[in-house]
């Protein structure tokens, strides 16, 4: 009954091609003052934004890499390029798209998708958007969907109040990078009152050897709207280290709601580093709905500060770390106000020699009464070598706050398998089951085809597993 | 008085479980659409007998032979006995998580029917037969057992035995934890839900299920074998007058003087 154990690891990254786009613009490899200087001036850049990019390329060279975390000792700084420019045109309708570019898409199955929300889909290709629509009617209600270069063209005083507000340079080494080199990204605002109804998505994807993808996402939700974004990410196969390492700032002002998913599948060799963090205020809640698949390292814990009364955080993710893989997310809620709720849902799949971690800080302040927290971390481990540890950081410094906490590991069990088995279904459809059972409180939050992709996402993860 | 060509052959099975010999030469035999019973005392092999059967991987088949339709059970993989038309109704049915009743059912039904029913087809099929077995219909939307009291595990059993419609079903003590009306909605799902020449082997420790689902034989499994085989009238002697007798007769170990198989 028992096969050899191929592990995906070994096998050719089914989303491993690289299509034949001919960048217009390539840098060099490394980084220096001079190439910030150099992609804002081939930006044409306002000055503000020059100076901001050069005081965080100092802090970047002061601040120490994270060592509380994954192993990041094989990133080298210098031996990645910092800014690729696929195409200079900027294009608006999806006929304009190149068909090496499309192809690429079909190929990541993106296009059954497109269809149905092309509307208002931004579509990042390398360093900057090719490819942005925007459906009329939301423009009619204000609403602005546009790359973070546009933005900062054609909305500069709205950009700039809110940039770097929520994620400051000095917040870490690798926000200081982002800082001081990002392009592309989505920028999105929300005008008071306004409900979009159908989530606006966006994907972004790796395609030159050794370039590092540093997008810069904002989002501003006025009071009382309601949006959902959505991102998803595949990557193809290169021999060398690729960084991508995003920031992404959100504003919740009062009573809005966002919600924010990120389906993500980098190739074996990628640093996902992402700093995602959110500021809800006055009964605004804020959604994070993180997926979390391949790479080789990813440290990514969005986080919510509640700034005011009755603001809410939910955090829902999943994390499949599989042989080589190292996944250390997790989640931080910093609750500022009295009255603010938080609720943590984190699971983590580790196979073959994988390793996932779960890494979490909620912290509620002095005199911020009614404070409510809820946090669950669910392990399951496919093979005796698969790794998973847990970093739940509680603290409370207000004897009200009603918290409530627990973690599980658990082993795929035979008696599951078994079980579905007898009904006819083969063992490693019975696992894959039993596996997307396992995710199923997250997966029943994507809409209808996201979910399905998950599905597909986890069951390529699954492959030649069946031992 | 039995078929010629069995449905379900089994021949002087012997079964380990962590090298301890639990079956020690079973034999049985079971014809298109009869209906067996198997009796007999706490531990004695009847559900080792059961998951054997279905093919549990950590049971050791040290000698004997199943067949079904003339072909070797025991090299088959779970599923494929699954596939074969065999189902076995489980004592103590596994909780799935994250896994609804109506979305295991159908790829459950789709690979062993070999069809392609959408959600919507298949919706309708199951709505029936949950209708017979008196079943909400929010249960289908529910996690595979998750949470289910121990009488709607058991029904929820019937119900996919309901759907698979298979050759042969095995209920390893289905009527326990049942209350009365439920016991009498389950045997009629079984008489009534599967085709006429399916078979069926009822393990039970009682006399009342066999009232609704009337046993072509009875078999008495002691320690491990099957020592006496008869017809209805031996579950009810059982029900009177205990093992005991039949531990006086064959020993407390099963292997006795007569040299007894079951059927034939
Ligand atoms: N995994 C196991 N390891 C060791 N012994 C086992 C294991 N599984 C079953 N057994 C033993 O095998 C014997 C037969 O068990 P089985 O479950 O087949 O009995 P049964 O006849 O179905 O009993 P009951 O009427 O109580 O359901 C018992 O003594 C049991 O303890
Ligand atoms: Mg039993």
């Amino acid at each position: 009954m028992s096969l050899p154990t191929t592990d995906i690891g070994t096998e050719e990254y089914k989303y491993g091609f690289s299509d034949d786009v001919k960048p217009e613009i390539k840098f060099e490899k490394g980084l220096s003052r001079q190439t910030v200087e150099d992609i804002s001036n081939i930006k044409n850049e306002p000055g503000w934004m020059t100076e901001t990019r050069l005081k965080a390329y100092e802090i970047f060279l002061e601040k120490p890499m994270p060592e509380w975390g994954a192993d990041l000792s094989d990133i080298d700084f210098d031996d990645i390029i910092y800014f690729v420019r696929a195409s200079d045109r900027k294009m608006t309708n999806w006929d304009d798209v190149p068909a090496e570019i499309k192809e690429t898409f079909e190929k990541l199955g993106i296009p059954e998708s497109e269809r149905k929300f092309l509307a208002g889909a931004e579509a990042q290709y390398d360093s900057e958007s090719v490819y942005g629509a925007l459906q009329g009617e939301w423009e009619k209600q204000g609403v602005i969907f546009v790359d973070t270069d546009t933005a900062l063209r054609e909305h500069e005083k709205l950009l700039r109040k809110y940039f770097g507000s929520v994620v400051p340079a000095t917040d870490n080494k690798l926000a200081a990078l982002n800082t001081a080199v990002w392009s592309g990204g989505s920028f999105l605002y929300i005008p008071k009152g306004v409900r979009v109804g159908l989530p606006l998505q966006a994907y972004f994807r790796i395609n030159t050897q050794n370039m590092g993808q540093f997008e810069r996402t904002m989002i501003i939700a006025d009071e009382g709207s309601n949006v959902q974004y959505i991102e998803g990410c595949t990557a193809p196969t290169y021999t060398t280290n690729s960084l991508h390492s995003a920031v992404v700032e959100i504003i919740c002002k009062k009573d809005s709601r966002v919600r924010y998913t990120t389906l993500q599948n980098w190739s074996g060799n990628v640093y996902n580093l992402v700093t995602k963090r959110a500021q809800a205020y006055e009964n605004a809640t804020m959604e994070w709905i993180d997926a979390n698949l391949g790479s080789k390292v990813t440290m990514k814990y969005p986080s919510v500060y509640l700034m005011e009364r009755g603001a809410k955080a939910d955090v829902i993710s999943i994390a499949f770390a599989n042989t080589g893989q190292h996944q250390d997310v997790g989640s931080k809620v910093v609750h500022l106000a009295p009255y603010t709720t938080s609720k943590i849902l984190s699971k983590s799949i580790s196979k073959g020699k994988g390793r996932s971690t779960y890494r979490g800080l909620v912290k509620i302040h002095e005199g911020m009464e009614g404070c409510k927290s809820n946090v669950n971390c669910d392990a399951l481990l496919l093979d005796e070598a698969s790794a998973t540890d847990t970093y739940p950081y509680i603290e409370i410094e207000d004897p009200t706050a009603a918290i409530e906490h627990e973690a599980t590991v658990s082993k795929l069990s035979d008696e599951q398998i078994f079980y579905l088995q007898q009904r006819g279904v083969p063992e490693d459809e019975a696992r894959n089951m039993i596996i997307n059972g396992f995710i199923e409180p997250f997966t029943k939050l994507l809409p209808l085809e996201y979910a399905v992709e998950m599905n597909r996402l986890i069951e390529l993860q699954m492959e030649g597993s069946v031992g | 008085m039995t078929t010629e060509n069995g449905l379900l052959t089994i021949k002087d099975l012997k079964v380990k479980i962590n090298d301890k010999e639990i079956l020690k030469g079973v034999n049985l035999k079971i014809g298109p659409g009869e209906v067996h019973a198997i009796m007999g005392p706490n531990g004695t092999g009847k559900s080792t007998l059961a998951y054997a059967l279905a093919g549990k991987a950590s049971y050791e088949v040290t000698s004997g032979s199943v067949t079904m339709e003339g072909e070797n059970v025991l090299d088959m993989s779970p599923d494929e006995r699954a596939r074969k038309g065999m189902f076995l109704a489980f004592q103590y049915p596994s909780e799935v998580p994250g896994v609804t009743v109506d979305n295991f059912l159908r790829v459950a039904y789709n690979t062993v029917k070999k069809k392609e029913l959408s959600i919507w087809e298949f919706r309708n099929l199951l709505k029936e037969k949950m209708e017979f077995l008196k079943i909400d219909e929010s249960f289908s939307g529910r996690y595979l057992n998750e949470g289910f009291s121990g009488g709607e595990k058991k029904r929820n059993e019937i119900l996919q035995m309901a759907v698979l419609t298979p050759k042969l079903a095995i209920l390893d003590e289905t009527d326990s934890g049942l209350d009365i009306d439920a016991l009498q909605i389950v045997a009629k799902g079984v008489n009534e839900l599967l085709p006429e020449d399916s078979s069926v082997l009822v393990i039970t420790h009682y006399q009342r299920i066999l009232r609704y689902i009337k046993p072509d034989f009875v078999h008495v499994m002691i320690n491990g074998k099957i020592v006496e085989t008869g017809g209805g009238e031996l579950a009810e002697k059982l029900e009177e007058q205990g093992y005991d007798w039949l531990k006086e007769k064959y020993g407390e170990s099963g292997k006795d003087n007569n040299n007894v198989t079951a059927n034939n």
